[in-house]
């Protein structure tokens, strides 16, 4: 097996753990007295660590030249994808019991959720063009373009988190100020591009 | 010239190969090991109820229930709100461990003929009775519970109120070697509440000594703790120490943190939302979907007219 081969196929079993731990103990009945809001809980943040762990890559490159990184990044984010539409689904299935109506009520008193929609939302597109073919097919500029649409999802996925605790934003302010920092580093990088691009004309 | 290595000293192929895999399975059982504790880590699964305390000597005046079902002892005692101990509702049982409940005593005072700092053995000798009442948190679940307690009025009537006392204000234990601070749980520290007097000597309203006939396990707020059904969890004051009759209302700690959100009456009402989310409905605990909410949490024939001609929005 190749080098590559091996470090996808630990990607996706360690990305496969926490679904498959949550998986073991709501069978076993070990997720609490509010098994729903536990499971919700863990898949939500679940979303925010892989979108997060996404953006990590472009930094972990320029600084480090650890630029083999970009082979793994679609399965991170098609993972943050993954467990987005494990969160919605427990939702949606589980909290709201298959009630439509009283969801669309349950969006409109609660903005988080709708936020946390918009975040999903938005990762859909992100999802579908993953493909190599895609990326072919609309060119470099304009896939880089779209998927920047990640900030925006992940900025909402994080107001989201913020927006249901009542008091203990410890976890978070932490999701928060990582997002933060890859932001900023983005903004550093544009800057710095736009330096060198002035120093060379 | 470098030396020339000898064919013999070469590694061979397949011995290669297999040392690679070899390190191979081991990377990869270590991450694995390493993924799976750190998500134990961050998100330990439920645990089991501790050893339930002795039990209480308490009289079991029978239930008072209305055909409810109280929830398990393991739901009760393992899913706190206690934002001394922890901001998880499944760690606090852990936690509270270390909170010592005795020697305690409780102060009466305030705008009384005769004050008095009660000991805790004291007050466990006023008639213990079961009340099962449903219990409506803020964040929008339920429990129902088999308490053990006396009535409030019991302990107010004793201590003779003066003419002039309207409100009565509640403080929490603060042990800042044992409890977190309150840095961390975004709230102030020690925690204080508050109800008006006739709310304070309604017959629903309890001080409850105990659960399920037992004592009162920490995590549910041991050794004595305020229960009032009608209103959102948290104005059910846990681990008391103090008991206050005042002529203005008193300060509350939800209230402080985020006034627009916590009200000083907080009646449970479907009617008025949080907020951030609506409290039209409620998950009971061991159960999967939601149910509706009722108006002050199903005692409206109780509680109503204590707040006729109020405005419940205005006076959330």
């Amino acid at each position: 097996m190749s080098d590559v081969r091996f470090y996808k196929t630990l990607l996706w079993l360690n990305s496969l753990v926490p679904v498959t731990i949550l998986g073991w103990d709501a069978w076993n009945h070990r997720l609490g007295a509010n098994p729903i809001e536990y499971f919700l809980r863990a898949t939500g943040i679940m979303t925010l660590v892989f979108i997060l762990a996404t953006m990590l890559i472009t930094p972990l490159r320029k600084w480090f030249g650890w630029n083999q990184l970009i082979k793994y990044r679609r399965t991170v984010g098609l993972f943050a994808f993954f467990y987005g539409l494990i969160h919605f689904t427990t939702y949606i299935a589980f909290d709201r019991s298959l009630d439509l109506a009283g969801t669309v009520d349950d969006v409109i008193q609660r903005p988080f959720i709708a936020l946390g929609m918009a975040a999903l939302l938005m990762m859909v597109p992100l999802a579908v063009t993953s493909t190599n073919a895609m990326i072919k097919r609309m060119g470099g500029k304009r896939w880089q373009m779209l998927h920047r649409l990640i900030y925006l999802s992940a900025a909402a996925g994080v107001v989201h988190f913020w927006m249901i605790v009542k008091s203990d934003v410890f976890y978070p302010a932490i999701f928060a100020a990582v997002l933060l920092v890859m932001l900023g580093v983005r903004a550093y990088f544009a800057l710095q591009g736009r330096k060198t691009a002035s120093a060379k004309a | 010239m470098p030396e020339k290595i000898k064919t013999s000293e070469i590694t061979d192929e397949a011995t290669y190969l297999n040392r690679r895999n070899f390190i191979k399975a081991g990377i990869a059982a270590g991450s694995l090991a390493a993924t799976t504790s750190a998500f134990r880590f961050f998100s330990p699964a439920g645990s089991n109820a501790p050893q339930p305390p002795e039990l209480a000597e308490v009289k079991r005046s029978g239930p008072s229930s209305d055909g409810l079902t109280p929830n398990t002892w393991e739901e009760i005692t393992n899913y706190n709100n206690y934002y001394e101990f922890s901001t998880s509702k499944s760690a606090v049982a852990a936690k509270a461990e270390a909170l010592v409940t005795r020697p305690w005593t409780v102060e009466v005072g305030g705008m009384v003929q005769k004050p008095k700092t009660f000991d805790i053995d004291e007050l466990l000798k006023f008639d213990q009775e079961e009340r099962i009442y449903r219990f409506r948190c803020v964040e929008a679940w339920s429990m129902v519970i088999p308490w053990v307690g006396f009535p409030l009025k019991k302990l107010i009537d004793s201590v003779e109120p003066l003419g002039s006392a309207r409100y009565v204000a509640f403080q929490t234990k603060y042990d800042p070697i044992r409890m977190q601070s309150s840095f961390s749980a975004g709230i102030d520290f020690p925690y204080v509440e508050g109800l008006r007097l006739d709310e304070a000597i309604h017959p629903l309203t309890i001080l409850a000594t105990g659960l399920y006939g037992k004592q009162m396990p920490n995590q549910n707020g041991a050794p004595i703790r305020l229960v009032v059904p009608w209103k959102y969890g948290f104005k059910s004051i846990k681990s008391i120490v103090k008991i206050m009759l005042t002529d203005r209302e008193p300060p509350t700690t939800w209230n402080q943190a985020s006034p627009e959100e916590y009200g000083f009456y907080s009646n449970v009402n479907p009617d008025v939302k949080h907020p951030r989310w609506s409290q039209a409905s409620e998950r009971r605990i061991g159960e999967i979907g939601m149910r509706p909410t009722m108006p002050f949490n199903g005692y409206v024939d109780e509680v109503a007219s204590l707040y006729s001609g109020m405005d419940l929005k205005k006076y959330f």
